[in-house]
């Protein structure tokens, strides 16, 4: 069964993708839509099973991969708990994003390749979360960074796009060198890349050492970083963070998938999977958490900034993944998954609600241009606000909330409970918690609430004017063609009136607003409390700490109350700014402009790495290209032989002047050297 | 005795005309020393014995060449005085190529005649009763009479080569062209009109 | 004695004078042509030299073939001297080159 579930995907894709042409669009989405919805279908009755205790971890080998010396691995699939709670959410967010592609990609020439697209996503990133063995893992890894950069260059014909897609790709390699370097210490130290004997293994070379570099390191810390480091690229922590945000070039149902639910948690996931491993390193798990906490503090501050909605998601989705790291850096690998989790849901969410916003704006995406669209589209709306009041974490202590209430108050108890550096990150979670909540509800109130404000936007006067066109004969648009910014409506609204999204785009919405809603107070106890936690991750290897989670139940209550109260002076600020008094903002920005211009340029690290390494590489590579291949090797190699033929033939043609008295002396010298020869030969 | 002297007096003459030749400055005066160097070689080849080539080359070299380059000299009216430019310039090289390949020759042929020569192996051995032009014609109907035959194409087509060369077409000059004339008709020559008056006709 | 050592060093000397000539005659086709006829008389000079030293009348009969072609040679040879002449206005063959590659 589990075969099913990981090779659908693959088949859809490739029929979907090879056989476009044959089976025409409509085929191609039903075929891949069709495979992911009954790979969800499998998958949930295997996580359930977990959750009620029957299931048990197994390893299915599917084919016999590489017999080399010491080094032997098959494709294997292993299913256990860890595994399970991947499966649900890959293919249920997958499943419903393909179901929404119906809808968002309408009117796209290339949906088969679109589909097929999503579809080997899904399958690589399946491959990752059933890996048996390290280099199965790596595989999955490098194929969802390939699905990555195509679907983010999906509309390739955009500079942009190709700009972002690039720049995803060779920033995640740098993370997959880390990645690298971590397998072959790996398998240098432990003799064999297979995932339950290292981790096995693992306790016993605590405390060891190894050379690196010159050095001589704690083995299982430098280890750990160094798979950190591939992470940190996959999960766009700070410092390989830039590609996130560029990120949202491809469409919305990609950011949804890729950039919010599954591949950027890839991450984790392998935190998760060797945490064995990392708690052999201490060390190394402090650099995790601090990593962590970094990325959560630096991306809420960005995005209180951000004007394009999708952006704002973005860099909301990188501070959450911050807070799962830091989860498992202070040892709380239960309640990182958990967050994982509901995460997967409410930020898949909040994406295809932003896609059902930009849809119905005919692509508008910047903030500036929305205004009082609740009365437009309700359903999304509705959608948009669960989402919201989930990632906020709206909910009363002890008693219930919406998901991201558990799974972050989770966190941020066990954080606490972790004393040390724990203590500072449960504070950097709290702050960042705050402007969670501000730019969270910042981004519903300037999207639903207000006054229209979008008869400025260049693409609601494309909108409108295409309309017009429809409806006036050829003869009238000269006089309109240029009046572009009339408003014959006076309210704000251009007469552009948004509609509601097709039913396809609705549906997900409205299955993604359950979870959102349910998924916390359904699914907390087998995460992250002590007792059930402890039998839900059994067989999984994973390093649930029951003491550190007793200790996360039993903090002061202050502690259990500090996020909500931080939440509700978010929302406060929010709806004082955005509501009440809208030249807040303004002047504010006015007062703190520095401060805001380092905000809104993303601390300018974009600006920092293109100097410190985009600009070295460029000029690297010139010199390479210009001084090494075309002065160095061409001019000796090929350019040099031409030049060298050519010159003798110059040369050469100096004797054929013309000259027949050139041509007798040439010749007498010929026989006068003849003559000699002969002499000096015979005599 | 009178051949020892006779051959010093023709070699001498022969070699100091030859080098008047090239330094003369007159073209028609190197045609002049030309011709004695001629005069002089048919005399040396008159003492080793070989009447019918001196006097071939008197009559054929001399007499025909000679003449031609003399005849060619005069008619072309060359300018004398730029000839002499430039002169010296190439001297110097010159001269020194070709005292070398003069020590050259004169060496091989020292080395040569310390040799043994086969004399069994003649092609066309003398004979002491006939007299000299009678063995080659002999020798020259019967053994080499193709190249015979094929000397004096050379020399047809020498002829022939010469004319077509140098020959001009001289424009202007209409040549009767006898078939043209016999087959015009009346009717290619003249053609009856009737112009209106003070019309005029077209030609 | 004479022997015919000294035909050949004379001999020797003539083809020196008509290489010599040659290429020292920038300015003077018709010189050329001369130095080329003493070339073939040096030539013909040693074919009877030999030819009576050895007692083999096949040298008196090449050299009547080469003073036919030479004889051919210089008729052609004059030819194309007038017509360079009728196209140039002068015998110079300093600056000739034509034939430049």
């Amino acid at each position: 069964m589990i075969q099913a579930i990981v090779f659908l995907p693959l088949l859809a894709a490739l029929v979907a993708g090879l056989g476009q042409r044959a089976i025409g669009p409509f085929a191609s989405k039903l075929v891949t839509t069709g495979a992911l919805f009954t790979s969800c279908a499998l998958s949930w009755p295997i996580f359930l099973s977990f959750v009620f205790g029957t299931g048990h971890a197994e390893v299915v080998t599917v084919l016999h991969w590489v017999s080399s010396g010491a080094l032997q691995f098959n494709w294997e699939l292993r299913v256990d708990t860890l595994t399970a709670v991947m499966l649900v959410v890959i293919t249920s967010v997958s499943s419903l994003v393909h179901l929404y592609s119906w809808g968002y990609m309408e009117e796209d020439p290339d949906q088969p390749r679109f589909f097929a697209y999503l579809s080997l996503f899904t399958f690589a990133m399946l491959m990752l979360v059933t890996a048996n063995n390290l280099v199965q893992m790596f595989f999955g890894w490098e194929g969802v960074g390939l699905a990555s950069y195509l679907l983010i260059g999906f509309w390739y014909k955009k500079p942009s796009a190709n700009a972002a897609a690039i720049k995803a790709f060779v920033v995640n390699r740098v993370g997959d060198l880390g990645f690298m370097l971590g397998i072959f210490g790996t398998f240098l130290v432990f003799g064999t890349v297979s995932i339950p004997e290292i981790l096995n293994a693992a306790p016993g070379m605590a405390g060891s050492s190894i050379t690196f570099l010159g050095m001589r390191l704690d083995t299982m810390t430098i280890l750990c970083l160094l798979l950190f480091i591939g992470a940190m690229g996959k999960s766009a922590q700070l410092g390989l963070h830039t590609w996130l945000p560029d990120a949202m070039e491809g469409p919305t149902p990609v950011s949804a998938l890729i950039h919010a639910a599954t591949m950027v948690t890839a991450g984790v996931f392998m935190v998760c999977r060797l945490s064995p491993m990392f708690e052999t390193a201490p060390i190394a798990l402090g650099v995790v958490t601090f990593v962590g906490a970094a990325t959560c503090f630096f991306a809420a501050t960005v995005g209180t900034t951000q004007w394009d909605i999708k952006r704002v998601i973005a860099y909301s989705t990188c501070s959450q993944l911050g807070y799962m790291f830091f989860a498992t850096g202070v040892g709380a690998y239960g309640a990182a998954m958990f967050h994982l989790f509901t995460h997967a849901f409410f930020k898949a969410l909040l994406f295809l609600g932003a896609g059902s916003v930009i849809h119905s704006m005919h692509h508008e995406q910047d903030m500036r241009y929305y205004g009082g669209l609740r009365k437009h589209i309700p359903i999304t709306y509705w959608a948009m606000l669960l989402g919201t009041l989930a990632i906020t974490g709206v909910g009363i202590a002890g008693v219930a909330g919406f998901a991201g209430f558990h799974s972050k108050d989770g966190i941020l108890e066990a954080a606490f409970a972790a004393g040390g550096g724990g203590t500072i990150a449960f504070w950097v979670g709290i702050f960042a918690a705050l402007l969670t909540s501000f730019y969270s509800w910042r981004l519903v109130f300037l999207t639903f609430y207000g006054k229209p404000r979008w008869e400025q936007s260049e693409h609601i006067q494309h909108a409108v004017h295409d309309h017009h066109h429809d409806d006036h004969p050829a003869g009238e648009h000269a006089a309109d063609e240029h009046a572009h910014h009339h408003d014959a409506h006076g309210d704000g609204t251009a007469g552009y009136h948004p509609h509601e999204s097709p039913v396809t785009m609705l549906i997900p919405l409205i299955v993604l607003s359950i979870g959102a809603v349910a998924a916390g107070f359904v699914f907390a106890h087998p995460f992250i409390y002590p007792e059930e936690g402890a039998k839900f991750w059994a067989g999984s290897m994973l390093a649930f700490d029951e003491h550190l989670m007793h200790a996360a139940h039993e903090v002061p209550t202050w502690v259990k109350w500090t996020p909500f109260t931080v939440m509700a002076i978010g929302l406060f600020l929010a709806w004082n700014s955005y509501i009440r008094n809208t030249t807040l903002p303004g002047r504010f920005v006015a007062q703190f402009k520095l401060l805001h211009q380092f905000l809104y340029n993303k601390w300018y690290f974009d600006e920092l790495y293109n100097a410190i390494f985009v600009k070295p590489a460029f000029a690297l590579g010139r010199f390479f290209w210009k001084r090494g291949d075309e002065q160095t090797i061409d001019r000796f190699g090929p350019d040099g032989a031409a030049t060298l033929v050519a010159g003798g033939t110059r040369l050469a043609v100096r004797l054929q002047s013309g000259y027949v008295y050139g041509y007798a002396f040439v010749m007498l010298l010929g026989l006068v050297g003849l003559a000699s020869w002969a002499m000096v030969k015979f005599l | 005795m009178i051949q020892v002297a006779a051959f010093w007096l023709f070699a001498t003459i022969v070699i100091a005309s030859a080098a008047m030749v090239i330094f003369a400055r007159n073209p028609v005066h190197s045609v002049m020393w030309l011709i004695l160097a001629f005069f002089n070689a048919a005399g040396l080849m008159l003492l080793a014995g070989a009447e019918f080539i001196a006097m071939l080359l008197v009559i054929v070299y001399v007499g025909a060449v000679a003449v031609l380059f003399l005849f060619v000299v005069m008619m072309l009216d060359i300018d004398f005085a730029e000839l002499r430019a430039g002169f010296v310039r190439y001297l110097p090289l010159g001269a020194l190529v070709a005292i070398i390949l003069a020590v050259e020759m004169i060496f091989a042929v020292g080395a040569w005649s310390a040799g043994k020569v086969d004399l069994a192996a003649r092609a066309a051995p003398a004979v002491t009763d006939k007299s000299n032009i009678q063995q080659i014609g002999e020798l020259l109907y019967t053994k080499y009479i193709f190249l015979f035959e094929a000397a004096g194409i050379v020399l047809l087509v020498a002829m022939i080569g010469a004319i077509v060369l140098t020959h001009r077409q001289r424009g202007g000059v209409r040549i009767q062209n006898i078939s043209d004339q016999n087959k015009r008709r009346p009717q290619d020559a003249t053609r009856l009109v009737d112009p209106g008056v003070g019309q005029g006709v077209e030609l | 004695m004479i022997s015919v050592g000294h035909y050949l060093a004379v001999s020797a000397v003539l083809f020196t004078l008509g290489v010599l000539g040659i290429f020292i005659n920038r300015k003077n086709i018709i010189v050329i042509l001369m130095a080329i006829e003493l070339i073939l008389l040096a030539v013909n000079i040693n074919l009877v030299a030999f030819s009576s030293a050895l007692g083999d009348l096949v040298g008196q009969v090449f050299a009547m073939f080469v003073l036919t072609v030479a004889a051919g040679e210089a008729a052609i040879g004059l030819a194309i001297l007038v017509i360079y002449f009728r196209g140039r206005g002068t015998i110079a063959v300093d600056d000739a080159n034509r034939m430049k590659g």
